[in-house]
């Protein structure tokens, strides 16, 4: 466990920040919380919108299983208690995006209960700088519609799609100490709920959105008074959000000020929080348990089958790659980061030892660095990612499995793999194509060889003189004769025999 | 014709099945009948075609024998359940004009077992009263008169029900009972009524007033009638969350007023000093006619009963207060937006506009008991003593199997006379009430007049799950009652 040392250094000394996230995420399922209606983002506006999410007088509201199920293996996947027994409550408040005139939530009795996240502070070594954030709970909920303010010059409309549909709220613990900390949490967070496919984790598209609370206090000190940030819908503004608020609250308790419990909000384009309203204006919620649901119990067999179907999550993956592939801890980090990577590594790697006749183990190093520089440079140049990669898993095993068995040599596999990327053929057709073949012909490379070293007679005197560095020279002349095509060893051993 | 509408459901089903009259001659018999009754304002909306088709419906599957376990009958419906295509207001002017595009589950179900809809019956306002003076399209009049020839309260909230059934207007209808609004006012007005167990009919589709109460149920002339119509309203529903997944008995085929091996408590509380004499003395005659039927009568005791009414108007407005928050001039229904109105002051508008003193009474009472400081103090205490009124239930049944009361702790009282004073308002409901929050059936049958000729009625409360015990004591009062009276036209 690493203890923070950030620090916000005012006039009066050091300030230690303290934070906690409220995440939103959105429950991926086919249907909303409390009715069949569906949940496509980007839907025409009120196409999605059952009699129970408009509130039609009579309407009942039925609980979906398949949400519950999604927060049940979130929570497993933290390792977090579930509660067999819980209850959902009736938030009171009013507002147009908000049919029924109540949120159905759970205060008293959450569906899920503590749990924990590692987070990892150092990229280059993930096992370098860890620290344990404690979750507090994992409640489900019903999200409201949406207002539009820009249809009519003096109306707003509402758009009822989003109504109903389940949120997980993620409760974390105070225990970070850095925005880099919320950060990594959050990302971590992102990874594990994308794992479990419980939610897509797409923050731009409002599926997973933060509540930022931050305090700050002299370290050591008794917890300072809390703001509360809304609504904060990415990892960079989160950062900024927790960067702002803090200094603004060390600028006003050290000018004399005291803190004001209130609800804030954040501005992407000024990166900073303005009050939208204190705990004097806060609402009254009168929560009570909703009488339309019973309680929500959990069978022990429904518990088992959440169980067995969670994947391997992302901290088991990334061990594995080290102990058991032996991939370096940042090559592990990086491929494990997110679950699709790791889905196409996996699927590169089981292709790979197939087609070479080897161990995943013994192909592992060579397909993750293939994978992490090759592959994501090439893609990056163009712009794209491993969700529309040009060539597939499949493909660059085939790729692979060339360099593997020594028919092209690294060099010219970047070569193939350009065109891949540009012809969508596979390698063995490239290489046979273009005659990238590596060739190992003695003959035809000890010639090359006698001619480099005829043409430059005064070079090969300076090496016989003790110019060692003259080799490399050499090698690329006859790499160069060979058009790239000459196994490099070959041509290592015979330039050693030829100069003697 | 017009013997028609002083037919029992089970004689209109018999009637037509055997081809005596046919079904067409009881829809018109009965549209008839609510056009000369429109003076009892008994229903808000009238659908005689709608009950024409489904007599027609009947007539031509006669022959056939495809008859289904209602087909014939013209009903009436409790303007509380949203009807497809018809206008569905809960007596409210925040819901005037009003038509869903679907049908509850109830309704549904008693269309489907071929019944007719003669109409939408008045209530009172979100089912909020026991006299149906809060109902937005004006009270319903009792067909009852006493000497005095006041227009006397229906009861409520299911008003319309019980003056339409009592006037004839209807043979048969539905009723809903969060507190007593089917058993009361079936009390005032000489008919039978039943609330069955919690979850037995699904509350889908049904205008809620408070969730955890309300019960969908069915309101007749004989005890007989309400197991039919239970029957075919009654059962398991995926749409609703509360819904008990149990078989559905056949009712009408159980019946038996033979008590033998019954014992019937009589809970001691429900004797208060200051019980009207006449209300005692028919309690006491039912107390003779259970031994009659072969029942043993112990007393009990329910010692939280006086607790009972506290409770219910702390748990009712806190549920209401939740479940009208919908009606807020978004969606649907009223909308009242003054000029250069931002949100709130339309929600101000509408709700002010919208709701009547009665339901905005018991919204402020909800909000209140839920707000942040007295919500321990009144709902959490109310909570705990309704787990004990249920407990006291549970003590009971090990002594005995069913409980009679008196269903109502007067007559009928004259329109007007306690609108002024809630809490008397409020005292009508004390011996429906606790059954109502321990989600036990119930049912108040007529057990005679009293000295100034207006219908008493008593009360048979059983066990959960147990409609047929409930309807079994009913039908032994009833057969001993011999309550044949009925209200003189006088409209």
């Amino acid at each position: 466990m690493t203890e923070s040392t950030y620090r916000i250094q005012g006039a009066t000394g050091d300030w230690e920040v303290v934070i906690g996230l409220e995440v939103h995420a959105q429950v991926m399922s086919e249907a909303k919380l409390f009715s069949g209606a569906a949940t496509a983002f980007g839907a025409e506006p009120n196409t999605q919108v059952s009699l129970v999410d408009a509130a039609m007088p009579g309407m009942l509201p039925v609980p979906n299983a398949e949400c519950i199920r999604q927060a049940v293996r979130t929570g497993m996947a933290i390792n977090a208690q579930i509660n067999k027994w819980s209850r959902f409550d009736r938030k009171n408040y009013f507002y147009a995006d908000l049919p029924q005139g109540y949120q159905i939530s759970q205060l008293y009795y959450p569906l899920v209960g503590e749990g924990e996240i590692e987070i990892s502070l150092d990229d280059k070594n993930p096992e370098a700088e860890v620290k344990t954030i404690g979750i507090e709970r994992i409640h489900v909920e019903q999200d409201a519609g949406k207002l539009m303010h820009d249809q009519h010059p003096t109306r707003s409309y509402v758009d009822l799609n989003r109504s109903g549909v389940a949120l997980m709220e993620i409760v974390s613990r105070p225990d970070m100490r850095s925005p880099a900390e919320a950060g990594a949490y959050l990302s971590k967070l992102r990874t594990i709920l994308r794992y479990v496919g419980s939610c897509d984790g797409n923050m731009d598209q409002g599926s997973m959105r933060a509540d930022v609370n931050v305090s700050v206090r002299k370290p050591g000190e008794e917890l300072g008074t809390r703001t509360e940030t809304k609504n904060v819908n990415s990892v960079r503004f989160v950062m900024q959000a927790i960067e702002h608020e803090a200094n603004r609250q060390v600028d006003v308790l050290e000018s004399g000020g005291k803190i004001v419990q209130e609800t804030r909000l954040f501005d992407p384009d000024t990166g900073s929080t303005r009050s939208m309203r204190s705990k004097e204006d806060a609402h009254d919620y009168r929560y009570f348990p909703d009488p339309d649901l019973l309680p929500l119990e959990l069978e022990d067999a429904f518990l088992e089958e959440c169980r067995a179907s969670l994947p391997e999550l992302p901290d088991a993956k990334r061990h594995r790659y080290e102990n058991d592939l032996g991939l370096s801890p940042y090559n592990a980090g990086v491929l494990t980061a997110e679950a699709e990577t790791a889905r196409w590594f996996e699927v590169l790697l089981s292709e790979s030892a197939a087609k070479q006749g080897k161990p995943e183990a013994d192909v592992a190093k060579a397909a993750a660095n293939w994978m992490l520089s090759e592959l994501f440079g090439a893609l990056n140049k163009l712009g794209k990612g491993l969700d529309d990669s040009p060539v597939s898993p499949q493909a660059g095993a085939e790729l692979l499995a060339l360099v593997g068995d020594g028919t092209i040599s690294g060099s010219i596999a970047k070569q193939v793999l350009e065109k891949m990327l540009e012809t969508g053929d596979g390698a063995e057709a490239i290489v046979e194509r273009e005659g990238l073949k590596q060739t190992s012909d003695t003959g035809a490379i000890e010639a090359a060889v006698a001619k480099v070293l005829a043409d430059n007679a005064d070079k090969v005197e300076q090496y016989k003189g003790g110019k060692e560095a003259l080799f490399g020279f050499f090698v690329g002349q006859t790499m160069k004769a060979m058009q790239g095509k000459a196994n490099p060893k070959v041509v290592n051993e015979l330039l050693k025999k030829a100069l003697g | 014709m017009s013997d028609l509408t002083n037919l029992t459901v089970a004689e209109i089903r018999d009637g037509v099945a055997a081809g005596t009259f046919s079904a067409r001659e009881v829809a018109t018999a009965f549209n008839a009948e609510v056009e000369v009754g429109r003076k009892l304002n008994a229903y808000i909306v009238e659908t005689p075609e709608k009950a024409l088709e489904a007599a027609d419906v009947a007539d031509a599957v006669r022959k056939s024998g495809d008859l289904k376990p209602l087909s014939g009958v013209p009903l009436g419906m409790k303007d509380l359940f949203c009807t497809e295509g018809v206008q569905s207001t809960a007596a409210s002017h925040i819901l005037e004009g009003f038509t869903p595009t679907y049908e509850s589950t109830v309704s549904a179900r008693l269309w489907d077992a071929g019944a007719g809809m003669l109409g939408k019956l008045n209530l009172d306002q979100f089912a909020m009263g026991s006299s149906n003076e809060t109902s937005y399209f004006g009270n319903v009049v009792s067909p009852w008169r006493d000497a005095s020839g006041k227009d006397l309260a229906p009861g409520g909230s299911s008003g319309g029900s019980s003056a339409a059934i009592s006037a004839r207007l209807c043979p048969a209808a539905t009723g809903t009972d969060t507190g007593g609004s089917i058993r009361q006012p079936a009390a005032f007005t000489g008919i039978s009524g039943i609330k069955p167990t919690y979850g037995r009919c699904s509350r889908w589709g049904i205008v809620a007033f408070a969730s955890s109460l309300d019960q969908a149920g069915s309101m007749a002339r004989t005890v007989k009638d309400n197991a039919i119509l239970l029957e075919a309203m009654a059962g398991f529903d995926p749409k609703d969350a509360t819904s008990l997944d149990a078989p559905v008995p056949q009712w009408e085929a159980g019946l038996s007023s033979d008590l033998k091996g019954k014992t019937v408590g009589i809970p001691k509380e429900y004797r208060p000093d200051g019980l009207n004499p006449e209300i005692e003395a028919l309690w006491d005659k039912g107390i003779a006619w259970l031994k009659d039927a072969g029942a043993e009568v112990v007393e009990v005791s329910l010692p939280h009963t006086q607790y009972a009414l506290p409770t219910y108007y702390i748990i009712a407005p806190a549920e209401a207060s939740s479940n009208l928050a919908r009606y807020d001039g978004v969606r649907y229904g009223l909308r009242d937006l003054p000029d250069g109105a931002g949100l709130q002051d339309m929600y101000a508008a509408t709700r002010a506009a919208g709701f009547g003193d009665e339901v905005k009474r018991r919204i402020m009472i909800g909000t209140y008991v839920l707000s942040a400081g007295f919500y321990d103090a009144y709902y959490t205490q109310a909570c705990k003593v309704r787990a004990l009124i249920a407990r006291d239930f549970e003590a009971a049944w090990e002594k005995c199997d069913l409980l009679l009361t008196p269903t109502a702790p007067s007559a009928a009282f004259a329109l007007g006379e306690k609108q002024a004073d809630p809490l008397a308002m409020y005292l009508n409901d004390v011996f429906t009430v606790p059954a109502s929050l321990a989600g036990l059936p119930a049912m108040s049958v007529p057990g005679g007049l009293d000295s100034a000729g207006l219908p008493l009625g008593l009360q048979i409360i059983g066990k959960a799950l147990d409609e047929q015990g409930v309807l079994n004591a009913s039908l032994a009062l009833e057969e001993r009652a011999g309550f044949t009276a009925r209200p003189e036209k006088w409209w």
